[in-house]
């Protein structure tokens, strides 16, 4: 059944939210080619996000660190160095002005950590019951070193897949926080920016190409990757970084770690470099990094080699991962 | 609890070498949902020899319920839904419920009905009933909860339905064809396995009741086998570390004290008597169809006719050999029952095995 109005499926990083895309946006702007960040001079690339989160506060974050962190990583999976961010705040009337405040320090600190300046805002005001408390948009622009540009293009059979640390610790902490679960210890967040990592890796090792592991996690962006190339990628659970605590929490509910949102996570195409993994492991948010898996020509789509050595498919979903029943 | 011990690479291969010589075509169906997505997660179907096939049964309770339940939420208003995710996606005749949200529905994602119970303190609230014996303790428990609080505000839409009673209505029936039954896990936590008794007795099917990890259900599957190859259908228990022969008698005894036995439809095989539970007449005023006068055309706009969910249900096709699966009907379209829930054995098939 075709949606005719806007369902929340829509926002969720999957299958509906890229016929959205399509159908609604890139046809009308004329954009034949989407990615997270956009080339707008030789040395120079902008990106764009806005940030919706329940609860505003959550264990290892804030919307103000995510606001930050989000579009910095964005800008710097292009492979540029960010530099100066502007952000737009839409305020709930009767928002309290001292979470106004922390939001804003957490901005400060976050984007003063990474290097990044904030050099121009923007701030409207709705009604009570208009909106939930604060929304905040962060547009952010960067420099690209020479030869630092990565492109999908540039994958190729034999690349080596790395994540810098454990999946799905952000959705377990945020579903942890807003749905009460009251997990104790509390799972926390990896909310933060990576642009110093991706530094340090392209220092270290052939870079092909980088993603962070946003909505619709590692399964849907891997494919979203790959979408109109010949090669397939197989990861091996066993290599796969998941914390015992959000595989347990997954198994409950139902969840796959593998479709849950990461705030602090990227994977990139590289090729096989011992001194990558060292160099990554110097860096606080890439304690856990680890090569998962490869590019190959044996399959296409992406693939799971599981711990019983079966090989699973790893399809797009369709809209939000949803808890079972039973 | 560490489950590595049950997804030892080791001991799952030495179960495939072993099944790996069985020649004598067989078809087993697990008959739970959750069954089903473990064999798909774990790639087990391909571990497994031409000759041993396994089908997925009807034990999916989003699948299973009659799209006329979305169809009586749509006509609700000024009442608050609350209901597990899953149901979220399943289509009525006038769209999902996460539609219903965008046109105004107040519609919200619970993961207990305690949760629901705690939202009808401030608004009027309808718990949505569905599942069987797994999670139909907490329910019962919680409207005796909202009983003895005198919370007027909450009431529950019983669309419950229970395991035995399908498996006697599937297995009498002349089409199946099936030689053995890997059991519900979690439901047999619940009722005991030795309410299966009937099954060898009385249509000589090997049955083994099983956990969800891959050494489980290749540990099932091995055991029926061997039942079969010695000519010995019996219920076998392989999930002794939660599963007992009477089950849990506290959860039974809510059941009991709230709910009472009804016929009722099951979405793809159709009314079967017995095998659905009803809120028993003293705890009326929480039964969400009483109060809200809630009418259900079971039967009425259910399946696209060609829709072969009935049958895969009943293990006489598989979801690929339906014309319908992955020309007209998809998970983000889904126009039978087993492509409604990420656990039906159409979604299962198109997300793992295709």
């Amino acid at each position: 059944m075709e949606h005719k109005k806007i369902i929340l499926g829509h926002g969720s990083g999957a299958g509906l939210t890229h016929k959205l895309i399509s159908e609604v946006f890139a046809q009308t702007f004329k954009i034949n080619h989407l990615d997270d960040a956009c080339k707008i001079s030789d040395k120079m690339v902008i990106s764009t996000d806005s940030y919706v989160v329940n609860p505003l506060f959550f264990p290892g974050g804030d919307i103000g660190k995510l606001s930050v962190s989000g579009t910095i990583n964005d800008v710097a999976m292009s492979g540029a160095r960010p530099t100066f961010l502007v952000a737009g705040f839409i305020i709930e009337e009767g928002f309290e002005i001292s979470a106004l405040q922390k939001i804003v320090c957490s901005m400060q600190k976050t984007a003063q950590q990474a290097g990044v300046q904030i050099i121009a805002g923007d701030t409207k005001v709705v009604e009570k019951g208009k909106g939930d408390g604060i929304y905040i948009s962060t547009t952010g622009v960067g420099i690209l070193g020479d030869g630092d540009e990565l492109s999908v293009n540039r994958i190729q059979v034999g690349d080596k897949l790395v994540v810098n640390g454990t999946l799905g610790d952000h959705a377990v902490a945020i579903i942890n926080a807003r749905d009460r679960l009251e997990l104790d210890p509390p799972p926390m967040s990896d909310c933060c920016a990576l642009n110093n990592l991706v530094q340090a890796m392209l220092k270290s090792a052939e870079v092909k190409f980088l993603r962070d592991l946003t909505r619709g996690g590692l399964a849907t962006i891997l494919n979203e990757v790959i979408e109109n190339s010949d090669v397939g990628i197989i990861i091996s659970e066993e290599l796969l970084p998941i914390k015992q605590s959000v595989s347990a929490v997954c198994g409950l509910l139902g969840l796959d770690p593998l479709y849950l949102a990461n705030e602090g996570k990227l994977v990139g195409f590289v090729s096989e470099d011992e001194r990558l993994l060292d160099e990554m492991k110097k860096h606080n948010c890439a304690r856990d990094a680890a090569i998962i898996g490869e590019v190959t020509d044996e399959v296409k789509g992406v693939y799971l080699r599981t711990t019983v050595g079966s090989l699973r498919p790893l399809p797009i979903l369709n809209s939000d991962p949803l808890p079972r029943i039973c | 609890m560490d489950l590595s011990k049950y997804r030892h690479p080791e001991l799952v291969s030495n179960i495939v070498d072993k099944l790996a010589r069985w020649k004598e075509p067989v078809k087993f169906m697990e008959v739970c949902g959750s069954h089903t997505m473990a064999i798909g997660q774990w790639g087990l179907r391909k571990l497994l020899p031409d000759s041993i096939k396994l089908i997925s049964g009807p034990g999916c309770p989003v699948c299973v319920t009659p799209s006329c339940v979305i169809d009586a939420l749509f006509s609700l208003e000024g009442v608050t839904i609350a209901t597990f995710g899953d149901l979220l996606h399943v289509p009525g005749s006038r769209g999902t419920l996460a539609d219903a949200r965008a046109n105004g529905l107040d519609v919200r994602l619970v993961y207990s009905s305690l949760e629901a119970l705690e939202l009808s303190k401030e608004r009027e609230t309808i718990f949505v009933g569905i599942g069987f014996e797994t999670t139909i303790p907490g329910i019962a428990q919680t409207i005796q909860i909202a009983k003895k609080e005198n919370l007027s505000g909450f009431s529950v839409l019983p669309i419950f339905k229970t395991i035995p009673p399908a498996l006697d209505a599937l297995l009498s029936s002349e089409e199946v064809d099936i030689d053995g039954l890997i059991l519900p896990g979690h439901v047999s936590v619940i009722i005991g396995w030795k309410v299966y008794s009937f099954i060898p007795r009385k249509y000589g099917t090997s049955c083994v009741v099983a956990g969800f990890e891959p050494l489980d259900i290749m540990v099932a599957i091995e055991r029926l086998i061997n039942q079969i190859e010695t000519n010995s259908p019996r219920v076998d228990n392989e999930y002794t570390r939660v599963v007992t022969p009477d089950g849990n008698l506290k959860a039974q005894e809510f059941m009991q004290q709230v709910l009472q036995p009804t016929d009722t439809y099951w979405r793809g095989l159709g009314l079967i008597p017995n095998s659905g539970l009803k809120i028993r007449d003293e705890y009326a005023r929480f039964d969400a169809a009483k109060k809200y006068d809630i009418t259900l055309d079971f039967g009425k706009n259910e399946d696209n006719i060609n829709c072969r969910c009935a049958d895969v249900l009943k293990g006489k096709l598989t979801p690929p050999q339906c014309p319908l699966f992955k020309t007209e009907c998809h998970p983000h379209n889904p126009l039978g029952p087993c492509m409604v829930s990420s656990e039906g054995s159409c979604a299962a098939y198109y997300k793992y095995e295709t």
